[in-house]
């Protein structure tokens, strides 16, 4: 403990001293405190007071950990622009694709980075048990409060403390297909359960192998499985007693949880409907999550639910939009009025509570930042209620900030990613590619009940 | 001086790192030059060793008694739980397969790659070819396991059997050029672990290779010119003159592949992440220690590494024993 | 052309010329010899080049056909090295080059040499407790990186250390030596004592045996090892990931190669042509110390 203390001291002193040296070069040019404005095209100007407060931050840094690599990092880091403008500050991202096992190792080594991009509430709670992770500031809280529905805070806080502000978010309930299909076969876009199932038939009839699916993802092979089970569980059995069964208050074997899974078997499990373009049932197991939409493309598969997000998976040049390529419906409820939504998220997690750190986790739950993010990504959007849809250009980020700020949707975050690790990150997992590969429903919800830790 | 931005820096500092470590070597044998009289020669071997050990007591022995220790805890690590965690390797099903699984690993990798290695070594010697022949064997350990996983799919990769659809896996393209159906490798049981340990047997037979060659250049020539002289042919050749000659490192190079094998994750990890029955030890050891945050279960299963080494270890001693005798 | 003497009637006289060595290799060759040799190394090559053809083929094609397809339909792209290469629009995998370069040469240098010294240590001074602390280190092989994980790097956070190359050579160092030791200790044994016992007969202490009498005979055993510790440092990635973690200042290539595909997953176009830019190095350096191992150990040593 000792010579923990003693290197963060010895960081502190660091700081301090590379800060001084630059705070005499800043100041020189500091007298044009407008230079900020003119000389970085694509950084929008803000407004720089809520980081005065924090005072001066010049030569600071923040270093940034997060699993989200390339192309995607860019507009992160452009947006982390008017912030280092308006501060001074420098921030360091480091993307990593292993940032879901490197996070934990290096939070309990004592090594964390000052702000972690934590894309799993049960992976956020396993950080704040390291206890090295800080509580967010009553700014950020604050802006969160203003900016998110309280379910949102919720994922963000851990018994009772709130650590860490929504970052990004995804929509998860979403159908991939080609409008120009449905065009020429005179299909419509489903509104309920039904008629989704009625399509399908009427796709068979066509001679055509309906759905396209795959769920290899290396170590974590499976989950896209997850997400059908939970988006059916919301649909068959509604949001109160999916939150009872992501709580584990009801079992994990229970007639619910078997109906949902039997549902999603009554597609994937049926092989008149899968695996177009891609092989038989099994093909699904051994197919990746990032391939297993592509043959919308060739006309060899006409259905594929996956988030929001798999938009960037499509080979440059496809058009995605309503009248393009591809375009994405949303996976109705069971009737036209019931409008739930299954999606999931990010999270920022601090480790430091020194003010530049303080200031940037404050920067990033705002309005403004949701907004000069979103418009500088493709395929990214806030839960954020102060980003402005009407300037999101991407019609499927639209489409999906739209089903996010609809009064009338009721959203859940994934399920398996508030599970406790052993299961919503192995046991469920495991089961679910068994089952896919011909395990039946009772022996994988059994597993599953299994694996869940003692409490 | 810890750390260097620029790559003039970063080599700098290399550099420097080096000239300090050469400084450190100098030192410990200047001083174990101090050293007279009869129980020199000791204190020579102690202070020739202090480095190495003081390196793997803090690097290996330190952690490895730890993990010793953890492996009797639960899986948050705040309950002692006695021998739990090995209960469950030995009576859960899913862990019954790791178990076979890994037997089945560590018995095929060693011998198959060290005897190809051997006989390519054999047949390579002294040809025209040599180098170059060498240099394709040895190909594959100089691609890392994200490159092999790669080279692999490309392999094992299945398309379905339908118009319009080809094949991008080469096994398939072969079935289907002698006529018969695409198969999914990787999902049938017990063939998709034999097709993984292929991976490895590939990365390693280089590995064999390179070292036996070496040691069949050693036999010395007279030897030969003897078994020469004698009549013996080839077989005999190789059964009584080659293989006696180089036992010393056929059992260094099992031993060596036996313990890489062991510890592989790498390559199951990525091909099939241990799911259809593929999962070994070492596989089940990260994902438990790391995905599902099972500390206990984890580190018993990393125990159970140093266990099986064991029969490896007793087999050394005897071959120590051995030469020591002689 | 071995093939067609009669090997074993050979008469004496008429293999008086040629090396006794040769004599050996002409009665293993046989057609069948040369041609496992041949299906072995073609079982070996083939699926590399497979990787090799693919890079250098559109993304387009290698998601659709197999890579044989090339030789009926060749499309023939840079785009794929281009987008690893380029440090403007790319990846820049040049840069990390000079990482993996500056990681790799202490981290062999280091337990080469240490192991070198211990392996001496056991192999010809006789002290209490040799066999007992020379099984000890073997067994530690076994090890798993990962348990050293979060013990190290905790260690490592209290120095002061963490994030900096001094991290990365140590752990590769503690890493190697086990198997470093194993290994030289058995070349070190195979030499005749003999030799040795010479040398301190004739009043040379222990550096100047190992200098003057052993570092010429272990040249090939050097070079062996020290090939083989340079490829597990060139090819790793987790002690990299882990140690050196705080971004790309210190990242070797592995790292850069392991976020190549980005959140896409399989970019496989840009990965395969990735594993070729990092295969460079280790094939180099097996080619240019291969002549170390056809010198031969020990070969002209007085055993027997």
């Amino acid at each position: 403990m000792f010579g923990l203390a003693k290197s963060r001291r010895l960081r502190g002193a660091l700081a301090g001293t590379v800060g001084v040296g630059l705070v005499l070069g800043a100041a020189a040019c500091s007298s044009s405190s407008d230079s900020s404005d003119d000389d970085t095209a694509s950084a929008a100007s803000i407004d720089c007071a809520p980081y005065k407060t924090f005072g001066d931050l010049k030569g600071k840094t923040v270093s940034v950990y997060t699993g989200i690599v390339t192309p995607e990092d860019k507009a992160y880091k452009d947006s982390y622009k008017p912030f280092e403008d308006c501060t001074g500050v420098t921030i360091k991202y480091e993307g990593d694709k292993s940032f879901e096992t490197q996070i934990l190792v290096r939070a309990k080594a004592g090594n964390p980075p000052d702000l972690a991009i934590v894309p799993q509430p049960g992976l956020l709670k396993q950080l704040v048990a390291t206890g090295k992770a800080v509580a967010a500031p009553a700014e950020v809280s604050a802006n969160v409060d203003k900016f998110w529905g309280a379910d949102w805070k919720a994922y963000g806080t851990v018994d009772g403390k709130f650590y860490a502000a929504p970052s990004g978010a995804s929509v998860k309930s979403l159908v991939w297909y080609s409008p120009s299909e449905f065009k020429d076969a005179g299909y419509t876009v489903p509104t309920t359960l039904d008629e989704l199932k009625t399509l399908t038939d009427k796709m068979v009839a066509d001679k055509k192998k309906p759905w396209c699916a795959g769920i290899a993802s290396g170590e974590a092979t499976g989950w896209p499985l997850t997400d059908w089970m939970e988006d059916f569980m919301l649909r068959l059995s509604g949001p109160e007693t999916y939150d009872k069964w992501v709580n584990h208050d009801i079992p994990f074997n229970g007639p619910d949880s078997t109906a949902a899974l039997d549902a999603v078997g009554a597609y994937l499990k049926n092989p008149a409907y899968v695996n177009g373009g891609l092989g038989d049932v099994k093909s699904i197991a051994t197919t990746t999550f990032q391939e297993a939409g592509l043959p919308i493309l060739d006309g060899t598969c006409s259905l594929h639910r996956m988030a929001s997000f798999y938009a960037a998976n499509f080979p440059a040049g496809t058009k995605v939009a309503e009248d393009g390529d591809v375009f994405a419906f949303y996976l109705p409820g069971k009737d036209a009025t019931s409008k739930p939504v299954l999606g999931g998220g990010e999270f920022n997690l601090a480790f430091a509570d020194r003010p530049e750190v303080k200031a940037f986790q404050t920067y990033l739950s705002t309005d403004t930042w949701a907004n000069i993010k979103a418009q500088a990504s493709q395929g990214w959007i806030s839960a954020n209620k102060g980003l402005d849809t009407s300037k999101v250009s991407n019609p499927i980020d639209k489409l999906s900030a739209d089903l996010l700020q609809n009064p009338s949707t009721t959203f859940r975050f994934d399920g398996s990613d508030q599970m406790p690790a052993a299961v919503g990150s192995n046991a469920i997992f495991k089961q679910m590619t068994n089952w896919i590969t011909g395990q039946d429903t009772k022996t994988t919800v059994d597993n599953v009940e299994k694996a869940w830790p003692a409490k | 001086m810890l750390t260097a931005d620029t790559n003039a820096g970063k080599i700098g500092l290399m550099i420097a790192a080096i000239l300090l470590f050469a400084a450190v070597v100098g030192i410990i044998l200047f001083i174990a030059t101090l050293f007279r009289g009869r129980l020199a020669d000791r204190f020579t071997a102690y202070i020739y060793l202090a480095p190495t050990l003081i390196m793997l007591a803090v690097g290996l022995v330190y952690p490895g008694v730890r993990t010793i220790y953890q492996s009797f805890f639960n899986a948050a690590g705040d309950a002692f739980i006695g021998l739990g965690n090995y209960e469950t390797i030995f009576t859960d099903s899913e862990q019954l397969t790791v178990l076979r699984n890994t037997v089945i690993w560590v018995v095929l990798t060693p011998f198959v790659a060290t005897a190809i290695g051997m006989l390519y070594a054999i047949l390579v010697d002294k040809t025209k070819f040599e180098s170059f022949a060498k240099a394709l064997v040895f190909l594959p350990m100089a691609i890392s396991f994200v490159g092999a996983s790669i080279i692999w799919s490309f392999v094992y990769a299945y398309r379905p059997d339908q118009a319009n659809v080809k094949q991008i896996g080469l096994l398939n393209q072969v079935v289907v050029w002698l006529g018969g159906t695409p198969q999914q490798w990787l999902l049938t049981d017990w063939l998709n672990t034999f097709l993984l340990i292929v991976v490895l047997i590939w990365i390693q037979a280089g590995f064999a290779m390179t070292v036996l060659s070496a040691a069949i250049k050693a036999i010395p020539e007279d030897i030969i010119e003897a078994a020469r002289l004698d009549g013996v042919g080839p077989w005999g050749m190789f059964r009584f003159v080659t293989l006696p000659a180089i036992r010393p490192a056929v059992v260094v190079v099992l031993t060596t592949i036996a313990i890489g094998t062991l510890k592989v994750f790498d390559i199951v990890r990525t091909m099939t992440g241990g799911q259809f029955n593929t999962s070994v030890i070492a596989n089940e050891f990260y994902s438990q220690s790391f995905r599902s945050d099972n500390q206990g279960l984890g580190a018993a299963l990393a125990v159970l590494l140093f266990i099986l080494v064991i029969p490896i270890v007793v087999y050394n001693i005897r071959q120590l024993k051995q030469s020591e005798a002689l | 052309m071995t093939t067609a003497l009669p090997s074993t009637e050979v008469l004496p006289a008429a293999v008086k010329d040629e090396t006794t060595t040769s004599y050996a290799k002409r009665k293993l060759s046989s057609p069948w010899a040369s041609l496992a040799a041949l299906v072995i190394a073609i079982l070996w090559t083939l699926p590399t080049f497979g990787l090799l053809v693919s890079s250098f083929r559109p993304e387009r094609a290698i998601k659709t056909t197999g890579w044989w397809t090339f030789f009926s339909d060749p499309q023939v792209t840079l785009d794929n090295y281009k987008a690893v290469l380029d440090s403007e629009e790319g990846a820049g995998l040049g840069s990390f080059f000079i990482n993996s370069i500056v990681i790799s040469i202490p981290s062999v240098l280091i337990p080469l040499t240490l192991a070198t010294i211990a392996a001496y240590a056991f192999a010809w001074i006789k002290f209490p407790g040799r066999n007992l602390l020379f099984l000890v280190i073997f067994a530690l092989q076994i090890v798993p990186l990962q348990v050293t994980l979060i013990p190290l790097l905790t260690l490592y956070v209290d120095a002061g250390l963490a994030n900096t190359f001094w991290t990365i050579w140590l752990s590769h160092s503690i890493f190697g030596l086990p198997l470093a030791i194993y290994l030289l200790h058995n070349f070190m044994r195979e030499i005749p004592a003999s030799l040795l016992e010479a040398a301190r007969v004739d009043g040379a202490g222990h550096v100047a045996i190992f200098f003057r009498v052993l570092l010429p005979l272990l040249r090939p055993a050097l070079a062996a090892f020290g090939i083989f510790q340079f490829l597990w440092v060139w090819n790793d990635l987790l002690v990299a990931l882990v140690f050196g973690g705080g971004g790309t200042e210190i990242a070797p290539i592995t790292v850069a190669l392991a976020n190549l595909s980005g959140t896409r997953g399989t970019a496989w176009h840009l990965l395969s042509a990735g594993a070729f830019v990092s295969i460079i190095v280790p094939v180099t350096i097996f080619l240019f110390l291969q002549r170390y191992f056809v010198r031969g150990l020990l070969a002209g040593s007085v055993k027997g």
